[in-house]
C-alpha cells in the first residue's frame, strides 16, 4: 500500500506525459487524487490504530507525524485537482494570454506537462512524508523542487521565469546544505559504541533517536544547524524566505495553494526529524531555542511586509512566512504548544489552500494582482467574496476558526514555559498582521460595484466548491476536534517534544 | 592508493581556484568535468568501483555534456564573465581554504573516519561553489557553482559510503542530474526571454 502511494501518482504522471490528451489529463488528475486520498486515509486509519506499517525493508514506514503531513498533502491535492479541471479548461479557451503587468503576450506550457508534474510533485511529497530514512527524505525534497519548478513556470512570461530561477537556485543550494546536515548527522553517530539494532536499518530516524545518547554532541549540533538552514530555506523561514513571495505570486493559483499548504510542511518535516534527534540527545534546549528565534524573526519579517502590501498573492505568501514562524515558535517552546503547532499546521494548510484557490478566482475576474484595484467583490463575485472574508478571518486567527484554537494553544504553551516577553511579542506581531491583512481584504470585498467590469454569470461550481469544503473543514476544527484527530495530533506531537 | 587519494585532493583544490579565476564559461565547464573525473578516481582509490563508474558517467561526462549543450546555444558574449569581482572571488576562495584547514584542526574528528586533507578539501570546494553562485552574474555560472558546491558535499560524504548506501548515492546523483537538466532548460528560456543570461537583470519581482 505504501509503495502504491508513491507509484500511483508517479505512473499517472508518466501516462499523462506520454499519452496526455487534454481529456485524459483533466480526468486523470482528480482520479489520481481520489485514489491517493483513499490510500492515504487507509494508511492513516491503520497507523492511527497503532499498527506499524513497513515496506521495502523499512524504507517506507510512516509514523504519526509523517502520516499527518501525508494526509494534508493528499487532501490539498484533491481539492486542487478538482479546481484544476475548470482552471485548465479556461486556460485552454483563452489560448494566447496577455501579461497583466507588462501586457506582453505569452502562452502556457503544455497542459500534459503541467498535470504530469503535478502528479510527480505529489509522488515526491508522499516519499518525503512516509520514509523514516533521512537520505530518502532528502531525495524526495529535492524531487519536489524539480517537479514544482515546472509548475511555477506554467505561464511562460518573464516574471514567472525569474521566479522559477530564484526558486530553483535558492532551494537547490538550501537543500544541498541540508544534505551536508545529513552527512554531519552520520558523522555524529559514526562508531556509536553499544548502539542498539543495526546501523544499516532503513529506519534511520528511529535508530538515531534510540541511540542519540551515543552521538558526538558537537557534530550533532552542527548537523542540526545545517538541517535548519537547509530545510528552513525551503520552508520559508526568515531570513531564508526570499524565493517564497516570488514563486507564490507568479505560479498558477492552484500551484501556489499546493506550495504553501503542502510543500512547506514537507520541508518542515525534514527539519523536525533533526529536532526529534536533538531532543533525544538532550539537546532540545538548543534546537528549540533556534526554532524560537527563527520563528519570531519570521513573524517580524511577515508583519513588516504584510502591512501595506498591495499584491494580494504576495500578501498570502508573506502570511505563509508568518505561519511557518508560528509553527517554529510552537515547536521550539515545547509542552502544550507542540500539539497546538500540529493543529496549526493542519488548519494553516487548509486555510492557505482555500485562500490561494480563491485568489485565482479573483485574478481571473479582475485581471490584476493589486488589492488597490480590486473592489466591490461582494457585488461581482459574492460567493468568492464571502469565502475570501471567511478565509481572511481564519488565517488571521479569529474565532471560531481552527487557527484561533491553535494560536491560543501555542500562546498558552509560551506562558506555561515561563516566556512572558516572547508571548507579548507574539501577540503584538499577530495583531499587526491582523490589521495589515484586514485593511487589504476588506478593501477588496467592500466598495461600490465596479462599473468597468461586465456583469458575470454565476461563479463556476468547480472554482467555489473546493475552497468551500476546505473552509468548512477549518471552521469545524475551530468548534469541534474529533477525538481520533486529537489523538493523532498528540501522537505526532509526542515525537517532537510535547 | 593513499598517494592517488592525496593527489586527487590536491588537484581538486587546484581546480577550485582555477574555476574561481576563469572568466570563460567553456573553461569552467572543462574544469567541472575534471572535478567529476577526480572524484571518480578518488572513489576508486577507496575501493568504491561501482560508484566511481556512476560518478565518472554522471559528473564527469553527462553533466558537463549538458552544460556544453546549453552553452553552445548561447551567444558568445554570454559566455564571458565580467572581470569585476573575479579577483575578489579568488581571495574569498583562499580565505575559505584557510578557514577549512583551521576548522579541521579545531574539530574533534571521529577516529579514522576522514583521510588526511579530505575534510578541508571538501569544505573548500563547498565554499568555492557558493562563491561562484553568489559572486558571478551569469545564470550558467550559478549552475556550475551549484555543481561545485555539490561536489564538495559529496566529497564530505565519501568516507561514510558503504555498500548498503549505494542506492542512496545513485539516487542523489540522479537528483543532481535532473536538477542540472532542469536548470539547463531554464537557462535556454532565460536567454530567449531576456536576450541575456545575466541574473543581475532579475529585478522585476521586489517588494
Amino acid at each position: 500500500m505504501l509503495t502504491a502511494l508513491i507509484f500511483v501518482p508517479l505512473c499517472a504522471g508518466c501516462i499523462m506525459l506520454l499519452w496526455g490528451r487534454a481529456v485524459i489529463c483533466r480526468v486523470g488528475l482528480p482520479l489520481t487524487a481520489l485514489t491517493h486520498t483513499a490510500l492515504a486515509a487507509m494508511t492513516a486509519v491503520r497507523v492511527g490504530g497503532g499498527e506499524t506499517l513497513a515496506e521495502l525493508d523499512g524504507l517506507l514506514a510512516p509514523d504519526a507525524l509523517g502520516v499527518l503531513f501525508l494526509m494534508l498533502a493528499s487532501v490539498l491535492f484533491l481539492a486542487a485537482s478538482f479546481y484544476a479541471m475548470h482552471y485548465l479548461r479556461e486556460e485552454e479557451r483563452i489560448g494566447v494570454h496577455t501579461n497583466i503587468l507588462d501586457h506582453g503576450r505569452f502562452t502556457n506550457a503544455p497542459e500534459r506537462r503541467f498535470t504530469a508534474c503535478l502528479c510527480f510533485f505529489l509522488s515526491a511529497m508522499t516519499l518525503v512524508t512516509i520514509t523514516p530514512h533521512m537520505g530518502a527524505q532528502w531525495v524526495g525534497i529535492e524531487a519536489t523542487t524539480l517537479s514544482s519548478a515546472q509548475l511555477i513556470y506554467f505561464h511562460r512570461h518573464k516574471r514567472s521565469l525569474e521566479a522559477t530561477w530564484k526558486y530553483l537556485i535558492i532551494c537547490s543550494v538550501g537543500i544541498a546544505l541540508a544534505l551536508l546536515g545529513n552527512i554531519l548527522l552520520a558523522v555524529a553517530f559514526h562508531g556509536a559504541e553499544g548502539a542498539s539494532g543495526s546501523a544499516d536499518s532503513m529506519d534511520q530516524v528511529g535508530w538515531f533517536v534510540r541511540n542519540a545518547a551515543l552521538a558526538e554532541p558537537t557534530w550533532l549540533k552542527a548537523a542540526f544547524v545545517f538541517l535548519l538552514v537547509g530545510y528552513g530555506t525551503k520552508m520559508g523561514l526568515a531570513p531564508l524566505h526570499n524565493w517564497l513571495p516570488d514563486a507564490h505570486s507568479q505560479a498558477p493559483s492552484l500551484v501556489s495553494a499546493l506550495l504553501s499548504g503542502a510543500l512547506l510542511n514537507c520541508a518542515m518535516l525534514g527539519m523536525l526529524r533533526g529536532h526529534q534527534i536533538m531532543l533525544a540527545a538532550g539537546l532540545g534546549g538548543l534546537s528549540g531555542g533556534m526554532l524560537m528565534f527563527f520563528g519570531l524573526l519570521s513573524l517580524l519579517i511577515a508583519a513588516i511586509f504584510i502591512v501595506g502590501q498591495g499584491h494580494y498573492k504576495r500578501m498570502l505568501a508573506y502570511s505563509s512566512v508568518e505561519h511557518m514562524g508560528i509553527l517554529a515558535l510552537g515547536i521550539g517552546v515545547g509542552g502544550v504548544a507542540v500539539p497546538g503547532a500540529m493543529l496549526h499546521a493542519v488548519c494553516h494548510s487548509l486555510t492557505k489552500c482555500m485562500l490561494f484557490l480563491l485568489s485565482g478566482n479573483i485574478l481571473a475576474r479582475y485581471h490584476t494582482y493589486s488589492s488597490y484595484d480590486v473592489h466591490g467583490m461582494r457585488w461581482t463575485m459574492p460567493a468568492t467574496a464571502a469565502l475570501w472574508t471567511a478565509g481572511f478571518l481564519a488565517v488571521a486567527g479569529s474565532p471560531p476558526f481552527g487557527l484561533f484554537v491553535s494560536e491560543l494553544l501555542i500562546f498558552k504553551g509560551m506562558l506555561a514555559a515561563g516566556l512572558p516577553w516572547l508571548s507579548a511579542g507574539y501577540l503584538v506581531l499577530l495583531a499587526i498582521i491582523f490589521v495589515g491583512l484586514s485593511v487589504a481584504v476588506l478593501r477588496m470585498v467592500q466598495g461600490n460595484r465596479p462599473v468597468d467590469l461586465p456583469p458575470s454569470n454565476s461563479e463556476p461550481a468547480l472554482s467555489i466548491l473546493p475552497p468551500l469544503a476546505l473552509g468548512l473543514a477549518v471552521l469545524t476544527l475551530g468548534v469541534w476536534i474529533p477525538d481520533w484527530l486529537w489523538n493523532f495530533l498528540n501522537r505526532a506531537a509526542a515525537l517532537i517534544g510535547a | 592508493m593513499t598517494t592517488l587519494l592525496q593527489s586527487c585532493l590536491f588537484l581538486l583544490v587546484l581546480s577550485n581556484f582555477l574555476l574561481l579565476a576563469t572568466r570563460r564559461v567553456p573553461g569552467m565547464t572543462r574544469l567541472t568535468a575534471l572535478q567529476g573525473l577526480l572524484l571518480a578516481a578518488l572513489l576508486l582509490s577507496l575501493d568504491h568501483a561501482l560508484l566511481a563508474g556512476a560518478v565518472l558517467l554522471i559528473k564527469g561526462m553527462l553533466l558537463p555534456g549538458m552544460l556544453w549543450r546549453t552553452q553552445k546555444r548561447l551567444p558568445a558574449d554570454a559566455l564571458v564573465c565580467p572581470t569585476r569581482r573575479v579577483g575578489l572571488g579568488v581571495l574569498a576562495g583562499m580565505a575559505g581554504l584557510i578557514f577549512s584547514i583551521w576548522l579541521e584542526g579545531r574539530l574533534v574528528m571521529p577516529l579514522g573516519l576522514y583521510p588526511q586533507l579530505l575534510l578541508p578539501t571538501g569544505l573548500a570546494t563547498l565554499f568555492c561553489g557558493l562563491i561562484l553562485i553568489v559572486g558571478r552574474i551569469k545564470a550558467i555560472t550559478q549552475v556550475i557553482g551549484y555543481l561545485v558546491a555539490e561536489n564538495g558535499i559529496f566529497l564530505l560524504g565519501v568516507p561514510l559510503m558503504t555498500t548498503g548506501t549505494v542506492w542512496f548515492e545513485l539516487a542523489l546523483l540522479l537528483d543532481v542530474f535532473v536538477a542540472v537538466f532542469v536548470m539547463g532548460i531554464a537557462i535556454n528560456h532565460i536567454s530567449d526571454s531576456f536576450a541575456s543570461i545575466d541574473v543581475a537583470r532579475f529585478r522585476s519581482l521586489r517588494d
